[in-house]
């Protein structure tokens, strides 16, 4: 069944609050292979101006994630979660997450478009602070593969 | 100096090899929450008819812009970032899998700004398409 296309333009609520832990961003930069001290030493990242720890680029995919779930759940957007690959992905940044933020992420479907028998759906989560200014926009296209 | 001054286009920035085995990947399933089965168990991998367990396309996202991150060190940060999944990886039980990473200057802006464009590749395929990672001035700074 292809993606319904009348989802695109459509939005979800905020996800619930989502505070980055120091441990967390370390966790997660040695899962990427990361060495920067930057991410992993709390020092390193105090002595270059930031509160704490610096998150990886794609550590958004964490928060991400959360919104990316409200739209798979969507029985209206008949999104066969079996059938999906990943096909792009992007984050757009305004300053770096560091370690301390609470971040909620609102997901809109910017496109749902049709190719060859299979369903590309774009998803852009808008990640915002606790003071509600931008941090990063992730976008993610998903490739929904057609029946065999 | 900055390493964000007086950059060229072509100019190869970062090169470096990352060797991935089957712990790299249950690693990055829990620190990411990405548990798809695929990228952990042979019989699954198979019954989908996959050619074996993959890397999760997020984890050679992940770390194919870690050598441009040490280039920058402090002066600077990764502003956007993007790719395109053109080809899994396959991580062998035993051998694992071996992926090498160049970074290149694509263009230099006038903001201070430069594009650096990521070749990704295992042998001689490419694996990620369209990587490109904007460097940036810290905001503010």
């Amino acid at each position: 069944m292809p993606v319904n296309p009348e989802i695109q333009g459509r939005s979800y609520p905020a996800t619930e609050p989502y505070l980055v832990g120091r441990e967390k961003v370390r966790e997660f930069a040695r899962a990427v292979l990361a060495s920067s001290p930057l991410s992993l030493d709390p020092a390193a990242a105090q002595a270059a101006g930031f509160a704490d720890v610096i998150a990886p680029p794609t550590f958004p995919v964490v928060v991400q994630e959360h919104s990316l779930a409200q739209l798979l759940a969507d029985p209206e957007a008949q999104i066969d979660f079996s059938r999906v690959v990943h096909g792009d992905q992007r984050f757009q940044y305004s300053r770096p997450i560091v370690a301390g933020d609470e971040l909620v992420a609102t997901l809109t479907v910017t496109s749902v478009k049709s190719l060859g028998g299979n369903s590309m759906v774009t998803a852009e989560s808008a990640i915002v602070d606790a003071a509600g200014a931008h941090v990063v926009t992730a976008i993610s296209t998903l490739v929904v593969r057609g029946e065999d | 100096m900055s390493a964000l001054q007086n950059l060229e286009k072509g100019q190869v920035v970062a090169e470096a090899s990352f060797a991935l085995s089957r712990d790299t990947l249950v690693r990055y399933a829990g620190a990411s929450g990405d548990f798809n089965p695929i990228h952990y168990r042979d019989d699954v991998a198979a019954a989908v008819g996959l050619p074996g367990v993959l890397a999760h396309g997020m984890l050679t996202m992940g770390f194919a812009v870690q050598p441009v991150v040490d280039w920058l060190g402090a002066d600077g940060y990764v502003s956007d970032y993007q790719v395109r999944f053109t080809r899994p990886v396959v991580v062998d039980p035993a051998e694992g899998a071996s992926v090498t990473v160049t970074a290149t200057v694509g263009v230099v802006n006038d903001d201070g700004t430069a594009r650096i464009d990521l070749k990704v590749v295992v042998g001689e395929q490419t694996v990620l398409g369209k990587s490109q990672a904007v460097v940036s001035p810290w905001p503010g700074a």
